[in-house]
């Protein structure tokens, strides 16, 4: 966990009041909506479909138990008693009155939770790996950096109006699990030939309405130089960035219609001028935001205690902990997934009551520590293995334990049009009707590891372009119609999915994953080459035929 | 019709005849040409402090003389979500 000093508690505070003032001039009259759009939008408050929505961020998706009370509180005192978890590392409230808002942005400010840069054209939410600083064969803990990146942008005068949002993602492991590959800056922490430590900057990724996978702008830069670097990329999207065009102005198009050649050049220039500046990173500094990490004490536990030999002969939590329960940096402790896609249940969803409970069990077996990773689940980082069966007992109680993770009903959505003002599409239903066909665990483990992601509307917050099986909704004279696309995937072979076919109707979606599924299992070389291996073999066109041929 | 949000707390409003708001689909102001919508609209727009982004939205009016929603975006708005009991009321 990172400690806030006094410095982030008083901007948090100041914020809140200056929000709460301007809330009571727009209240008043004072100020017009056209006025005080830009201001709401700064601390993250939306107007929906049925209400404000307002985001709230979880930096680098590290939650203490106490924050996640908070969030939980929120919930239940200002809403109607749950939160959506993004895939950004965010929660949502979707019911919030914009009179009491001030009040939750003051309530959240006491656990050191805010929502600065969680809207508008600015620098938004650093996002990392949910198993940063727990993930075996990790370089170091990309949360130093995040951190480091969250100070530096946080309210950066040059990068406040930006030509659009921008979005870092950081990892530090050889599987990417923050999908830095579709972020507007990507950074991959490794060691050179020498040894040092610093990162692969990749530029330019981003779903929306163009996608594009990032591209590597240089393959190392040292952890010293990162700030300057980035500040010299952001300088050159700032200048050059277009405002003319909303569809246009994403730091990808400009790479794009730049090349990344010219590009990287223009940056190359920038940063010349600036590298040894005070933005070079003094070892001191990053010692002082490492040291206010702090780090279970762990014990010394056997890998295979005696309360999982017993509790194997348990056949549920067996499943479970096959599925949902990951290896640790440290012996005798795990990274346990708390499923949010329950059967039939909105991805990414939790009740206040379970928030509180996960907080409980959090301090109970996972030293107080809560992570959100970007598939819309939690985990618990630091669970020791003796604890397995008796934390499974408890998150089963409260319906997190569903042993779908990475599987077929692991679906990522966004909230599509049951409130989304954007939307043209539902994506919750789809979802939901998706994870009731595959609800036998037994035919999901078959299947193997499958991500389907739904996006409502082009702006593609379901990330459907990287899903396995992405599904888009788009409108059609009044009718909602879905394309979908396979072959895509998020991680470190990061790839756009192919459209297999015309769009189809909003009650025929199902069938054609069912049938694509179907396709795919007769398709595969063998029960472990995975969809995603298996569409990359054979192309779109043998799916096609399948799934189109009786249509 | 004319749609919006009140700006308090964010619900779904309509414009009514009486140039006020009703929390109501039912208690929305019909209106039939564009001018008319128009005129409706500006009358909306112009209650900056009481409501927040307005537009204009189509009705479809029943043989009863029943009011529904003209597309599943107000349908939506105006019966709630579709996503069923499993999510917490």
């Amino acid at each position: 966990m990172y400690a806030y000093d006094e410095l982030d508690r008083t901007l948090i505070n100041e914020r809140v009041s200056e929000f709460r003032d301007q809330v009571k001039r727009r209240l008043s009259g004072e100020l017009t909506e056209d006025e005080f759009k830009m201001l709401r939008l700064q601390n993250g408050v939306y107007l929906q479909l049925h209400a404000y929505m307002f985001r709230v961020a979880i930096p680098y998706g590290t939650l203490s138990s106490k924050q996640l009370r908070g969030l939980a509180h929120v919930a239940r005192r200002y809403d109607r008693g749950y939160g959506h978890f993004t895939t950004r590392q965010n929660i949502q409230y979707n019911w919030i009155k914009l009179a009491e808002l001030p009040d939750a942005l003051a309530d959240l400010a006491e656990v050191g939770i805010h929502s600065m840069q969680t809207s508008g054209n600015n620098t938004r939410n650093v996002t990392s790996d949910q198993w940063a600083g727990v993930a075996p064969g990790e370089i170091e803990d990309p949360r130093i950096w995040s951190e480091l990146l969250r100070q530096y942008t946080t309210l950066h005068p040059e990068f406040s109006f930006l030509p659009r949002k921008f979005k870092f993602a950081i990892t530090a492991s050889a599987h990417d699990r923050a999908a830095i590959k579709v972020h507007d800056i990507g950074l991959r922490l490794h060691k050179n030939a020498e040894g040092e430590t610093g990162f692969e900057v990749l530029v330019g990724g981003g779903l929306g309405r163009t996608p594009f996978i990032a591209k590597t702008i240089k393959p190392f830069v040292p952890g010293r130089d990162l700030l300057s670097y980035v500040e010299a990329i952001l300088r050159v999207y700032n200048q050059y960035g277009r405002r003319d065009n909303i569809y246009k102005a994403r730091i990808k198009i400009l790479v794009h219609e730049l090349g990344i050649e010219k590009f990287a050049q223009e940056v190359e220039e920038e940063w010349l001028q600036i590298r040894d500046s005070a933005l070079t990173l003094d070892e001191s500094v990053v010692e002082e935001v490492r040291s206010r990490f702090s780090y279970p004490v762990y014990e010394k536990l056997p890998h295979l205690p005696d309360e999982l030999k017993k509790a194997a002969h348990d056949p549920l939590f067996e499943r479970w902990r096959r599925n949902s329960v990951f290896p640790h940096k440290v012996p005798g402790y795990a990274i346990v997934t708390l499923s949010l896609k329950p059967i039939g249940g909105p991805p990414g969803d939790a009740t206040a009551e379970q928030m509180d409970t996960i907080a409980d069990l959090a301090d109970k077996y996972s030293f107080g520590e809560i992570r959100v990773g970007h598939e819309q689940n939690l985990a618990l980082p630091h669970v020791a293995r003796r604890d397995l069966p008796v934390l499974w007992k408890a998150l089963d109680k409260i319906g997190v334990a569903t042993p779908n993770v990475n599987l077929v009903s692991d679906i990522i959505a966004c909230p599509g049009l049951d409130y989304c003002s954007l939307a043209n599409a539902r994506s919750i239903p789809i979802a939901q009707e998706l994870t009731r066909r595959f609800a036998n665990h037994d035919t999901a483990d078959l299947i193997g590891r499958l991500h389907i992601n739904i996006s409502g509307c082009i702006n593609a917050c379901g990330h459907h372009h990287v899903g396995h099986i992405g599904i888009l909704g788009v409108e059609k004279n009044g009718e909602e119609f879905y394309q979908i696309t396979i072959g895509g995937r998020a991680d470190e072979n990061a790839e756009l999915g192919a459209l297999i076919g015309p769009a189809v109707k909003y009650g025929e979606v199902a069938d054609v994953i069912e049938d694509i599924v179907e396709a795919y299992l007769a398709l595969r070389a063998r029960p472990d080459e995975l969809f995603v291996d298996t569409v990359k073999r054979l192309g779109v066109e043998p799916f096609r035929e399948r799934v189109y041929a009786t249509r | 019709m004319v749609t919006a949000n009140r700006t308090w707390d964010g619900v779904v409003i309509y414009r009514t005849a009486a140039h006020g708001w009703s929390a109501e689909l039912a208690g929305a102001a019909i209106v039939r040409t564009s001018d008319e919508a128009r005129a409706l609209l500006a009358e909306a727009v112009a209650d900056d402090v009481g409501a927040v982004g307005a537009y204009i939205a189509p009705v479809e009016i029943k043989n009863s003389g029943a009011i529904k929603p003209g597309n599943l975006r107000e349908h939506i708005r105006s019966e709630g979500l579709t996503i069923g009991p499993s999510v917490p009321a």
